[in-house]
């Protein structure tokens, strides 16, 4: 738990997010960079180029052992047991209401000798409580060991669609990070200057709808690893574009957008569920939940005048309460408002108008498919 | 060095007041609440032909990460609004004492100006 008076988390990167202007604020803890240029250039910088993140705040667990598939099998809400090495997956650790606690990527990779290492990263704000109940199911798996390495590493997430140039351009072997499909990882040599190397896990993932990679690295190197790639032309970009570019990209945040009172079933997020793989915390109350019918929906909504949609506005349907936006910005794409939020199933088809009260100033919106901004196919 | 021209009067709550050859009054925002504010997105003032009390709530300014009230410095009756800074409200970010101004007012008691911050009394009420 943290509180106003609590000393804030540096990451590894603080000295270097100072020296170039970055902007630092408190979050969840840690104080980190919320922009450093403005946020609009830097949300065009990602969707035009490429940027820089430090989300080395974010929880870094490995879990390994015997049993630590079937342990994290039974926590999380995709098949562990069937993600092969090198491959990561995306989902959610619920409570046994079904509730979401948290959402993570699980990576499975090796230690050097060839033993299999799951490598959980989760929230800020949820890593006690992640840790806490990993360690309250720990009993029936003894062979399990866990440990949080978040402050020994750094994580710096490269985003854009020139990502993987620049990575490629910092790696001294072959094959490349560029020859990971999505969700896949492995661990990847750099060049970080003044002939110093150094390894990076790298996983084809991120949080902007652009394509990219994120690399954990040892805290040591990190400072440098981040200049090589500030060198590289890539800009640094902090939590305030990252809001908007996963808002655009219809990504959810935990704490905002989804907690422990909304499932993944209300969270339009089934398709991170696997109802077939066998028994997990929380299944017995979706598979409930998905014979009762739900009640609201999660969706997307298009401000149809100005403003700027946020957290805690009033969803109207003709004058009438019907729900609260869970986030919003404005999107530079589509510069306009943009929001998401739960309401009632049968206000949730696309197209459907409501108005989002603006501080007294209710505006137009329509419910919008998700998500609101997809990246150009490339190849 | 200041940001904040010398020729200007400013409010705590960050806007900025020029008195004009004609004695109506040019209203804004400071490059100082600008900074803060971040990329502005939208803007809204008040109707042409209103008339505000100093210290009334005139408008709302609105940036990507946060959304603030508008103050108005002075009395009197709006008597231009600045079409370009709402339909461009990123005018506010690249020269807010200038292109990016927002209102006219005609005052009706010019005393008021004078009761605003100098530059120098604004620059060290935002630095503490």
């Amino acid at each position: 738990m943290t509180s106003d008076s609590a000393p804030l988390l540096r990451t590894a990167l603080y000295d270097s997010h100072v020296a170039v202007g970055g902007r630092m604020v408190p979050f969840a803890g840690w104080e980190m960079p919320v922009q450093y240029q403005g946020v609009i250039a830097e949300v065009k910088a990602v969707r035009s180029d490429v940027g820089i993140f430090d989300v080395s705040h974010m929880g870094r667990l490995n879990v390994y052992g015997s049993g630590a598939a079937s342990f994290m099998d039974s926590l999380v809400t995709f098949s562990v047991k069937t993600l092969a090495t090198g491959r990561a997956r995306y989902g959610f650790i619920l409570s046994d209401s079904g509730g979401i606690l948290d959402d993570v990527i699980l990576y499975h990779t090796q230690f050097d000798d060839g033993s299999d290492l799951l490598r959980l990263v989760c929230n800020a704000s949820n890593r006690f409580a992640v840790i806490g109940w990993m360690d309250q199911n720990a009993a029936a798996f003894p062979g399990v060991t866990f440990n949080d390495h978040t402050y020994e590493t750094a994580l710096i997430a490269i985003q854009g669609p020139r990502a993987l140039q620049v990575v490629d351009g910092l790696c001294i072997d072959d094959p490349k990070p560029s020859t990971l499909r999505p969700f896949a990882a492995d661990t990847f040599p750099f060049d970080l200057g003044d002939d110093v190397h150094a390894e990076g896990f790298v996983g084809r993932t991120g949080y902007t709808g652009e394509d990219g990679v994120e690399i954990a690295i040892d805290a040591a190197h990190a400072p440098r690893l981040w200049e090589a790639l500030l060198a590289a032309g890539a800009a640094p970009c902090g939590l305030g574009a990252r809001d908007v570019l996963r808002l655009e990209a219809g990504l959810r945040l935990h704490g905002s957008d989804m907690d422990l009172t909304t499932t993944p079933l209300e969270a339009a997020l089934e398709r991170f569920v696997n109802m077939d793989k066998g028994i997990f915390h929380g299944r017995d109350a979706l598979e409930l939940q998905e014979e009762d019918g739900l009640r609201r929906r999660f969706v997307g909504f298009r401000l149809l005048g100005g403003g700027v949609p946020r957290h805690g506005c009033a969803i109207l349907h003709e004058g009438q309460f019907i729900g609260e936006v869970t986030s919003g910005t404005y999107s530079p794409i589509l510069d306009t408002g943009i929001a998401m939020g739960y309401v009632p199933a049968d206000h949730s088809a696309p197209g459907q108008t409501v108005q989002i009260d603006l501080r007294g100033r209710p505006v137009e919106a329509e419910v919008a498919e998700l998500p609101f901004y997809r990246r150009p196919k490339t190849s | 060095m200041t940001e904040h021209p010398s020729e200007l009067r400013y409010t705590i709550e960050h806007e900025w007041v020029r008195v004009e050859g004609d004695g109506n009054a040019t209203i804004g925002v400071t490059f100082f609440a600008q900074d803060q504010l971040g990329d502005v997105v939208y803007i809204v003032l008040p109707a042409v032909g209103s008339t505000l009390q100093a210290g009334a709530r005139m408008g709302e300014i609105e940036s990507v990460k946060s959304v603030s009230d508008l103050f108005v410095p002075v009395s009197g009756e709006v008597l231009e609004t600045n079409q370009d800074v709402l339909d461009h409200p990123e005018r506010v970010n690249e020269d807010p004492h200038g292109a990016g101004w927002m209102l006219r007012v005609r005052m009706s008691d010019p005393s008021e100006v004078d009761r605003l911050l100098t530059n120098e009394q604004y620059d060290s009420a935002i630095a503490s």
